[in-house]
């Protein structure tokens, strides 16, 4: 089974993040950036599959020099090959242009059995990727994945929702996309760190994917950032002194947020 | 001249970094509290293949230098791991050197690739009550008798004994009055740790308590030939050769501990306060911290040159002590400054740096105390009387 997984550069959630004033964009070349965690899940779950068969894990990533890390990482922890498309025309993507570029390198690396990606980007965390990439690959998506197995040419997922748990099926070749109960991730071994030096990563440029420059970038976007402003520090809490009425005083506060 | 880690370099103390901090400062706390080996944490480190960075590829590890060993407990020790996981696998990452050196085909096969997955605990079994640093004074001995050796004595300060399956044990096999040179009839062997010959006695003690520090009480313990390493009465030369290795270890976890502290220090400085402002404001509290820097930092420099020597085949006796005698001392200053930025709060538990003191404290004793490496550069290296 050839599986692809699509794997994101992220600014580390733990260090300071920022956007680029000139184009309100995520800034991710002045950061520390790593591979996104709820893509790990997502490599974790093609190295299992691959692992209990034959076949190879490729991971594909779009974004600036830096994102080769993410590769990296996904390189270490098992997956075979790595596919980078860069190209300073995708600079301010949204959604819709990065599933076009997504898919269209999809295509290029083959036709693979299994399409596997995270439930949202640590950044973003719109989510709406792996559907819209399923659908320009023409495949079934199927998301939210907190368990996942494949016999034959069927694969059948659990998702965990609020009011039901729902078994779905779907036929290979199928897109997938998981959540972080699916699996505990790998960390890279020694010897995983060795040998992902000698797996071959491909550069792709826009041109290489027949992709217009038109097509992409910010000036190609749906959805725009408008402006952005630091978080506000925390404001002083509210002290509730029980002078007998302390329960209800907190059950009145409590309803006053909307939280009872 | 390059002061740049190697990529590979750079990648080993990205990973260890990102392992060791899945344990937080709380795992190393109850630890450290209910006297309980890290096993979760070692065998993260076993599957990984960390324990193996030295060990030779022919059984089974990666054949790394001094280099790669000292940023991976550097780095173990600074995630708040401190001596307590740099302990609970130190002697698997370098320990073993006299039984790769110096041991038989067979000893290796059957001992090291069980080392390298993790599967074998070995502790080091060399100082005795009346002989520390003077090695040569041990007086456990090896009788031969035909195809074994019966042995009696006493160990102290043997770490992680208890959870030990095997010990690489000094002994002597000519006692010290019957030898020409007092260097010579010691025997060195790899053996299991017969619990029915063996009494093995826990020390209480000040701090590091994930691991044990242990007496060994040896009752005719029978060790057979093959488990000894080399030739008999060469056992003192054998381990000769990982005493530099040790000091540059020791050096690179003290420094390691010191980044943890000044990290918590940084930490506190900045986010308590006190007369309306952060107490890190204050020079008093903030001086202290950056000439902490600046000692770690230099200390750092003099540990790259040494491990850089050894693993270029060079004389590093001089670099390797002094890098354990600046690194301690810089590991325990800013451990003691983060104690005292912390104020009362140093004092409890909770705060970690309590246990980074303790810790820290530790690396200007062991292996070898700060005067013992003094005596060795005033009489070693600058050429004065020996002054013991």
């Amino acid at each position: 089974m050839n599986i692809v997984v699509c794997v994101k550069y992220v600014p580390d959630a733990q260090a300071e993040r920022t956007f680029n004033a000139s184009d309100n964009t995520t800034d991710r070349e002045n950061v520390d950036g790593l591979l996104s965690e709820l893509d790990e899940y997502a490599v974790e779950a093609a190295l299992k599959l691959v692992e209990a068969g034959e076949g190879e894990v490729t991971v594909v990533t779009v974004g600036p020099d830096q994102a080769a890390d993410a590769i990296k990482k996904a390189l270490q922890m098992g997956a075979d090959k790595g596919v980078h498309v860069k190209d300073d025309a995708i600079h301010g993507s949204d959604a819709i242009a990065t599933s076009l570029v997504l898919a269209e390198a999809i295509k290029k690396i083959g036709s693979p059995d299994l399409v596997v990606t995270g439930m949202a980007s640590t950044d973003g965390t719109m989510g709406v990727v792996p559907t819209m990439l399923a659908e320009r690959l023409g495949l079934p998506a199927v998301t939210y994945a907190s368990e996942l197995t494949v016999d034959g040419a069927k694969a059948t997922i659990r998702r965990d929702g609020d009011v039901s748990t729902q078994t779905i099926e779907a036929t290979l070749p199928a897109l997938i996309s998981v959540t972080d109960q699916i699996n505990e991730p790998r960390y890279p071994s020694f010897k995983g760190i060795m040998a992902a030096k000698k797996k071959p990563v491909e550069e792709w440029s826009l041109a290489d994917l027949g992709v217009e420059a038109g097509q992409v970038g910010l000036d190609a976007a749906w959805t725009k950032v408008e402006a952005f402003a630091a978080r506000p520090p925390r404001s002083q809490g509210e002290i509730v002194t029980d002078e007998g009425d302390g329960g209800k005083k907190l059950a009145e506060f409590l309803a006053s947020r909307k939280f009872i | 001249m390059d002061f740049d880690l190697t990529d590979d370099q750079a990648e080993i103390r990205k990973a260890v970094r990102e392992l060791a901090g899945r344990f937080d400062d709380q795992y190393w706390l109850e630890k450290d509290w209910a006297h309980e080996f890290p096993s979760e944490f070692y065998d993260e480190f076993a599957k990984g293949g960390w324990l193996g960075i030295t060990t030779p590829e022919d059984y089974g590890g990666h054949g790394l230098g001094i280099t790669e060993a000292s940023i991976i407990l550097e780095e173990i020790a600074a995630s708040g791991a401190g001596m307590n996981g740099a302990s609970s696998m130190h002697l698997s990452i370098f320990g073993m050197h006299p039984v790769i050196v110096h041991g038989s085909e067979e000893l290796k096969a059957r001992t090291l690739p069980r080392i390298v997955n993790g599967d074998l605990h070995v502790c080091f079994g060399v100082t005795e009550p009346g002989a520390g640093l003077d090695t040569t004074r041990i007086t456990t001995f090896a009788r031969r008798d035909g195809d074994h050796y019966v042995v009696n004595g006493r160990k102290v300060w043997i770490s992680k004994a208890v959870e030990s399956e095997k010990v690489l044990l000094l002994t002597r096999t000519t006692k010290l009055e019957d030898v020409q040179k007092k260097t010579d009839g010691l025997t060195l062997f790899l053996t299991d740790i017969d619990r029915s010959a063996i009494d093995v006695r826990p020390i209480r003690k000040m701090g590091r308590n994930a691991v044990t520090s242990n007496e060994l009480f040896i009752d005719d313990l029978h060790i057979p030939v093959e488990d000894r390493v080399g030739e008999e009465g060469k056992g003192f030369k054998y381990i000769l050769d990982g005493l530099n290795p040790e000091r540059m270890l020791v050096a690179a976890e003290a420094l390691g501990i010191g980044r943890a502290a000044l990290r918590a220090a940084v930490r506190y400085g900045n986010d308590r306060e006190v007369f309306g402002r952060p107490i890190g404001k204050n020079q008093g509290i903030q001086f202290p911290l950056a000439d902490s820097l600046a000692r770690l930092d230099a200390a750092e420099l003099v540990l790259r040159k040494a491990t850089w020597l050894y693993d270029n085949g060079r004389p590093c006796a001089r670099e390797a002590n002094t890098a354990k005698y600046l690194c301690a001392d810089a590991g325990f200053d800013a451990a003691d400054r983060a104690l005292q930025t912390h104020g009362g709060m140093g004092y409890s538990e909770e705060y970690h740096v309590a246990r980074y003191f303790r810790e820290a404290r530790l690396t200007r004793i062991a292996p070898i105390s700060q005067e013992m490496i003094l005596n060795y550069l005033g009489e070693h290296v600058l050429g004065l009387p020996r002054s013991y």
